[in-house]
Protein backbone atom coordinates (compact mmCIF):
# COMPACT_ATOMS: atom_id res chain seq x y z
CA UNK A 1 0.00 0.00 0.00
CA UNK A 2 1.35 3.40 -0.98
CA UNK A 3 1.16 6.32 1.39
CA UNK A 4 2.08 10.01 1.26
CA UNK A 5 2.72 12.24 4.24
CA UNK A 6 2.21 15.96 3.60
CA UNK A 7 4.83 18.16 5.28
CA UNK A 8 4.20 21.81 6.16
CA UNK A 9 6.55 24.28 7.81
CA UNK A 10 5.88 23.56 11.48
CA UNK A 11 4.75 19.94 11.08
CA UNK A 12 6.47 17.96 13.82
CA UNK A 13 4.86 14.52 13.78
CA UNK A 14 5.67 13.88 10.11
CA UNK A 15 8.66 11.72 10.92
CA UNK A 16 6.80 9.75 13.61
CA UNK A 17 3.98 8.86 11.23
CA UNK A 18 6.53 7.95 8.52
CA UNK A 19 8.26 5.58 10.97
CA UNK A 20 4.91 4.03 11.88
CA UNK A 21 3.87 3.60 8.23
CA UNK A 22 7.19 2.07 7.23
CA UNK A 23 7.15 -0.26 10.21
CA UNK A 24 3.73 -1.45 9.01
CA UNK A 25 5.16 -2.03 5.49
CA UNK A 26 3.57 0.94 3.74
CA UNK A 27 5.59 2.33 0.84
CA UNK A 28 5.75 5.88 2.08
CA UNK A 29 6.75 9.19 0.52
CA UNK A 30 7.06 12.62 2.09
CA UNK A 31 5.42 15.43 0.10
CA UNK A 32 6.36 19.09 0.67
CA UNK A 33 3.38 21.45 0.79
CA UNK A 34 4.60 23.48 -2.19
CA UNK A 35 4.31 20.50 -4.53
CA UNK A 36 1.47 20.66 -6.99
CA UNK A 37 1.35 16.96 -7.77
CA UNK A 38 0.81 14.05 -5.41
CA UNK A 39 2.54 10.74 -6.00
CA UNK A 40 0.06 7.91 -6.59
CA UNK A 41 -1.19 7.06 -3.11
CA UNK A 42 -3.74 4.81 -1.46
CA UNK A 43 -3.44 6.78 1.76
CA UNK A 44 -2.61 10.44 2.38
CA UNK A 45 -1.67 11.46 5.91
CA UNK A 46 -1.76 15.01 7.20
CA UNK A 47 0.43 14.88 10.28
CA UNK A 48 0.37 16.68 13.60
CA UNK A 49 2.35 19.73 14.53
CA UNK A 50 1.96 23.47 14.39
CA UNK A 51 1.74 24.20 10.68
CA UNK A 52 2.63 27.87 10.06
CA UNK A 53 2.96 28.38 13.81
CA UNK A 54 -0.84 28.17 14.16
CA UNK A 55 -1.05 31.68 12.64
CA UNK A 56 -4.60 33.01 12.20
CA UNK A 57 -6.25 29.74 13.39
CA UNK A 58 -4.75 26.28 13.77
CA UNK A 59 -4.68 24.72 10.33
CA UNK A 60 -6.07 27.79 8.54
CA UNK A 61 -3.00 28.61 6.43
CA UNK A 62 -2.07 24.98 5.69
CA UNK A 63 -5.69 24.43 4.67
CA UNK A 64 -5.15 26.83 1.74
CA UNK A 65 -1.71 25.61 0.66
CA UNK A 66 -0.90 24.48 -2.89
CA UNK A 67 -0.86 20.73 -2.26
CA UNK A 68 -4.27 20.85 -0.53
CA UNK A 69 -6.07 21.19 -3.87
CA UNK A 70 -4.58 17.84 -4.85
CA UNK A 71 -5.53 16.31 -1.51
CA UNK A 72 -9.13 17.48 -1.99
CA UNK A 73 -9.17 16.05 -5.51
CA UNK A 74 -7.78 12.72 -4.30
CA UNK A 75 -10.28 12.64 -1.41
CA UNK A 76 -13.17 13.18 -3.80
CA UNK A 77 -11.89 10.29 -5.90
CA UNK A 78 -12.06 8.04 -2.84
CA UNK A 79 -8.42 8.07 -1.69
CA UNK A 80 -8.06 7.37 2.05
CA UNK A 81 -7.14 10.47 4.05
CA UNK A 82 -5.98 10.44 7.66
CA UNK A 83 -5.56 13.70 9.57
CA UNK A 84 -4.02 13.50 13.02
CA UNK A 85 -4.14 16.38 15.51
CA UNK A 86 -3.10 19.44 13.48
CA UNK A 87 -4.00 17.29 10.45
CA UNK A 88 -7.57 17.04 11.80
CA UNK A 89 -7.64 20.81 12.24
CA UNK A 90 -6.40 21.26 8.67
CA UNK A 91 -9.07 18.88 7.32
CA UNK A 92 -11.82 20.92 8.99
CA UNK A 93 -10.33 24.14 7.58
CA UNK A 94 -10.39 22.68 4.04
CA UNK A 95 -14.01 21.61 4.49
CA UNK A 96 -13.21 17.92 3.88
CA UNK A 97 -14.49 17.31 7.40
CA UNK A 98 -17.25 19.36 8.95
CA UNK A 99 -17.02 21.14 12.28
CA UNK A 100 -14.20 22.96 13.98
CA UNK A 101 -11.62 22.44 16.75
CA UNK A 102 -11.84 25.16 19.35
CA UNK A 103 -9.41 26.08 22.09
CA UNK A 104 -9.42 23.50 24.91
CA UNK A 105 -12.13 24.33 27.41
CA UNK A 106 -9.67 24.88 30.25
CA UNK A 107 -7.30 26.91 28.04
CA UNK A 108 -4.35 24.63 28.69
CA UNK A 109 -2.20 22.67 26.30
CA UNK A 110 -2.80 19.02 27.19
CA UNK A 111 -0.16 16.35 26.68
CA UNK A 112 -1.15 13.03 28.23
CA UNK A 113 -2.26 9.51 27.48
CA UNK A 114 -6.05 9.27 27.53
CA UNK A 115 -8.58 6.50 27.03
CA UNK A 116 -10.63 6.51 23.88
CA UNK A 117 -13.36 4.14 22.78
CA UNK A 118 -13.80 2.74 19.27
CA UNK A 119 -17.32 3.77 18.25
CA UNK A 120 -17.39 2.54 14.65
CA UNK A 121 -15.20 -0.44 13.78
CA UNK A 122 -16.79 -1.04 10.37
CA UNK A 123 -14.48 1.23 8.39
CA UNK A 124 -11.22 1.04 6.45
CA UNK A 125 -9.49 2.72 9.39
CA UNK A 126 -10.86 0.72 12.29
CA UNK A 127 -11.83 -2.82 11.16
CA UNK A 128 -9.09 -4.49 13.23
CA UNK A 129 -10.45 -3.01 16.44
CA UNK A 130 -13.41 -4.40 18.34
CA UNK A 131 -16.49 -2.24 18.80
CA UNK A 132 -16.28 -0.30 22.09
CA UNK A 133 -12.66 -1.39 22.52
CA UNK A 134 -10.84 0.98 24.86
CA UNK A 135 -7.46 2.26 23.70
CA UNK A 136 -4.88 4.30 25.56
CA UNK A 137 -3.58 6.93 23.16
CA UNK A 138 -1.57 10.09 23.62
CA UNK A 139 -3.08 13.50 22.99
CA UNK A 140 -1.03 16.70 22.70
CA UNK A 141 -2.98 19.76 21.69
CA UNK A 142 -4.24 23.20 22.58
CA UNK A 143 -7.20 23.26 20.17
CA UNK A 144 -8.93 19.90 20.37
CA UNK A 145 -12.35 20.94 21.55
CA UNK A 146 -14.53 19.60 18.75
CA UNK A 147 -17.64 21.59 17.94
CA UNK A 148 -20.25 21.34 15.21
CA UNK A 149 -23.84 22.43 14.63
CA UNK A 150 -26.71 20.29 15.94
CA UNK A 151 -27.76 19.25 12.44
CA UNK A 152 -24.31 17.85 11.68
CA UNK A 153 -24.05 16.24 15.12
CA UNK A 154 -27.29 14.41 14.39
CA UNK A 155 -25.87 13.29 11.05
CA UNK A 156 -22.69 12.04 12.76
CA UNK A 157 -24.85 9.90 15.03
CA UNK A 158 -27.37 8.71 12.43
CA UNK A 159 -24.72 7.70 9.92
CA UNK A 160 -22.32 6.28 12.50
CA UNK A 161 -19.59 8.80 11.60
CA UNK A 162 -18.10 9.16 15.08
CA UNK A 163 -14.84 7.20 15.09
CA UNK A 164 -13.62 7.60 18.67
CA UNK A 165 -14.85 9.11 21.92
CA UNK A 166 -12.89 10.03 25.05
CA UNK A 167 -13.83 7.71 27.90
CA UNK A 168 -12.70 6.44 31.30
CA UNK A 169 -11.07 3.09 32.01
CA UNK A 170 -14.44 1.32 32.03
CA UNK A 171 -15.57 2.89 28.76
CA UNK A 172 -18.00 5.42 30.16
CA UNK A 173 -17.96 8.65 28.14
CA UNK A 174 -18.68 10.99 31.02
CA UNK A 175 -17.64 14.61 31.48
CA UNK A 176 -14.71 13.74 33.74
CA UNK A 177 -13.07 11.77 30.95
CA UNK A 178 -13.47 14.58 28.43
CA UNK A 179 -10.04 16.26 28.41
CA UNK A 180 -10.78 19.27 26.22
CA UNK A 181 -14.51 19.96 26.28
CA UNK A 182 -15.29 18.26 22.95
CA UNK A 183 -18.95 17.95 22.03
CA UNK A 184 -20.18 14.55 23.28
CA UNK A 185 -16.57 13.51 24.02
CA UNK A 186 -15.81 13.25 20.29
CA UNK A 187 -12.14 12.46 19.62
CA UNK A 188 -12.36 11.58 15.92
CA UNK A 189 -14.86 11.63 13.04
CA UNK A 190 -15.33 10.31 9.50
CA UNK A 191 -16.78 12.06 6.45
CA UNK A 192 -20.00 10.55 5.05
CA UNK A 193 -18.12 8.30 2.61
CA UNK A 194 -15.89 7.15 5.48
CA UNK A 195 -12.73 7.55 3.40
CA UNK A 196 -11.54 10.45 5.55
CA UNK A 197 -10.70 10.18 9.26
CA UNK A 198 -9.76 13.13 11.42
CA UNK A 199 -8.67 12.47 15.02
CA UNK A 200 -6.95 14.41 17.79
CA UNK A 201 -5.18 11.44 19.48
CA UNK A 202 -1.86 10.25 18.03
CA UNK A 203 -1.96 6.56 16.98
CA UNK A 204 1.52 6.89 15.46
CA UNK A 205 2.92 7.35 18.97
CA UNK A 206 1.48 4.02 20.08
CA UNK A 207 3.23 1.47 17.90
CA UNK A 208 6.02 0.20 20.12
CA UNK A 209 6.02 -1.15 23.69
CA UNK A 210 9.48 0.24 24.22
CA UNK A 211 8.22 3.82 24.13
CA UNK A 212 4.50 3.53 24.93
CA UNK A 213 2.09 0.78 23.96
CA UNK A 214 0.80 -0.76 20.74
CA UNK A 215 -2.80 0.47 20.79
CA UNK A 216 -2.25 2.44 17.58
CA UNK A 217 -1.01 -0.51 15.52
CA UNK A 218 -4.45 -1.79 14.57
CA UNK A 219 -5.36 1.48 12.90
CA UNK A 220 -2.56 0.90 10.41
CA UNK A 221 -3.21 -2.82 10.06
CA UNK A 222 -6.91 -2.00 9.43
CA UNK A 223 -5.81 0.11 6.47
CA UNK A 224 -3.75 -2.78 5.11
CA UNK A 225 -6.60 -5.24 5.59
CA UNK B 1 -8.11 52.35 0.04
CA UNK B 2 -7.89 51.06 3.58
CA UNK B 3 -10.27 48.84 5.49
CA UNK B 4 -10.44 47.33 8.92
CA UNK B 5 -11.78 43.86 9.56
CA UNK B 6 -12.80 42.65 13.00
CA UNK B 7 -13.31 38.94 13.51
CA UNK B 8 -15.05 37.76 16.67
CA UNK B 9 -16.46 34.48 17.88
CA UNK B 10 -20.20 34.08 17.29
CA UNK B 11 -22.52 34.87 20.15
CA UNK B 12 -23.18 31.22 21.04
CA UNK B 13 -19.57 30.07 20.86
CA UNK B 14 -17.72 29.90 24.16
CA UNK B 15 -14.87 32.42 24.29
CA UNK B 16 -12.64 31.19 27.12
CA UNK B 17 -9.96 33.83 26.53
CA UNK B 18 -12.53 36.62 26.73
CA UNK B 19 -13.90 35.06 29.91
CA UNK B 20 -10.47 35.00 31.56
CA UNK B 21 -9.82 38.62 30.61
CA UNK B 22 -13.24 39.53 31.96
CA UNK B 23 -12.62 37.78 35.28
CA UNK B 24 -9.23 39.41 35.63
CA UNK B 25 -10.66 42.87 35.01
CA UNK B 26 -13.34 42.14 37.61
CA UNK B 27 -10.58 41.23 40.05
CA UNK B 28 -9.04 44.62 39.29
CA UNK B 29 -12.20 46.24 40.56
CA UNK B 30 -14.12 46.86 37.31
CA UNK B 31 -17.44 46.04 38.94
CA UNK B 32 -19.75 47.37 36.24
CA UNK B 33 -18.17 45.11 33.59
CA UNK B 34 -20.91 43.20 31.79
CA UNK B 35 -19.12 41.07 29.23
CA UNK B 36 -16.00 40.81 27.08
CA UNK B 37 -15.54 39.02 23.79
CA UNK B 38 -12.01 38.76 22.42
CA UNK B 39 -11.40 38.96 18.67
CA UNK B 40 -8.91 39.63 15.90
CA UNK B 41 -8.28 42.89 14.08
CA UNK B 42 -6.86 43.37 10.57
CA UNK B 43 -5.99 46.52 8.62
CA UNK B 44 -6.03 45.87 4.90
CA UNK B 45 -4.92 48.24 2.17
CA UNK B 46 -6.18 47.65 -1.36
CA UNK B 47 -4.97 49.08 -4.62
CA UNK B 48 -8.46 49.95 -5.81
CA UNK B 49 -10.35 53.21 -6.22
CA UNK B 50 -13.85 51.71 -6.55
CA UNK B 51 -15.14 51.32 -3.01
CA UNK B 52 -17.87 48.82 -3.89
CA UNK B 53 -15.43 46.58 -5.72
CA UNK B 54 -12.90 46.87 -2.91
CA UNK B 55 -15.45 45.98 -0.27
CA UNK B 56 -16.47 42.94 -2.26
CA UNK B 57 -12.85 41.83 -2.39
CA UNK B 58 -12.44 42.26 1.37
CA UNK B 59 -15.64 40.30 1.92
CA UNK B 60 -14.19 37.49 -0.19
CA UNK B 61 -10.98 37.56 1.89
CA UNK B 62 -13.01 37.20 5.06
CA UNK B 63 -15.02 34.30 3.73
CA UNK B 64 -12.04 32.47 2.23
CA UNK B 65 -9.49 32.87 4.98
CA UNK B 66 -9.76 35.53 7.67
CA UNK B 67 -12.83 34.11 9.41
CA UNK B 68 -14.08 30.60 10.00
CA UNK B 69 -17.78 31.11 9.40
CA UNK B 70 -18.79 28.14 11.53
CA UNK B 71 -17.65 29.91 14.67
CA UNK B 72 -16.80 33.49 13.74
CA UNK B 73 -18.48 36.69 12.52
CA UNK B 74 -16.69 39.54 10.80
CA UNK B 75 -17.23 43.27 10.36
CA UNK B 76 -15.71 45.37 7.59
CA UNK B 77 -15.19 49.12 7.97
CA UNK B 78 -13.58 51.68 5.68
CA UNK B 79 -10.89 53.64 7.49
Amino acid sequence: MKSSVIVFPGSNCDRDIAVALEKMQFKNQMVWHKETKLPKSDLIVIPGGFSYGDYLRSGAIAGKSLIINEVIKAANEGCLILGICNGFQILTETGLLQGVLLRNKKLKFINKDVNIKVINNQTKFSNKYKKDQILKINIAHNEGNYFTNSEHLQKLKNENLIAFKYCNTTGSTDEDSNPNGSLENIAGIFNSKKNILGMMPHPERMIDNLVSNTDGVNLFSSLLN
Amino acid sequence: MKFSVTVTLKKDVLDPQGKVVQNTLKNLGMDNLKSIRQGKYFEIELDDSDQKKAEKKIDEMCKKLLANLIIEDYKIKKI
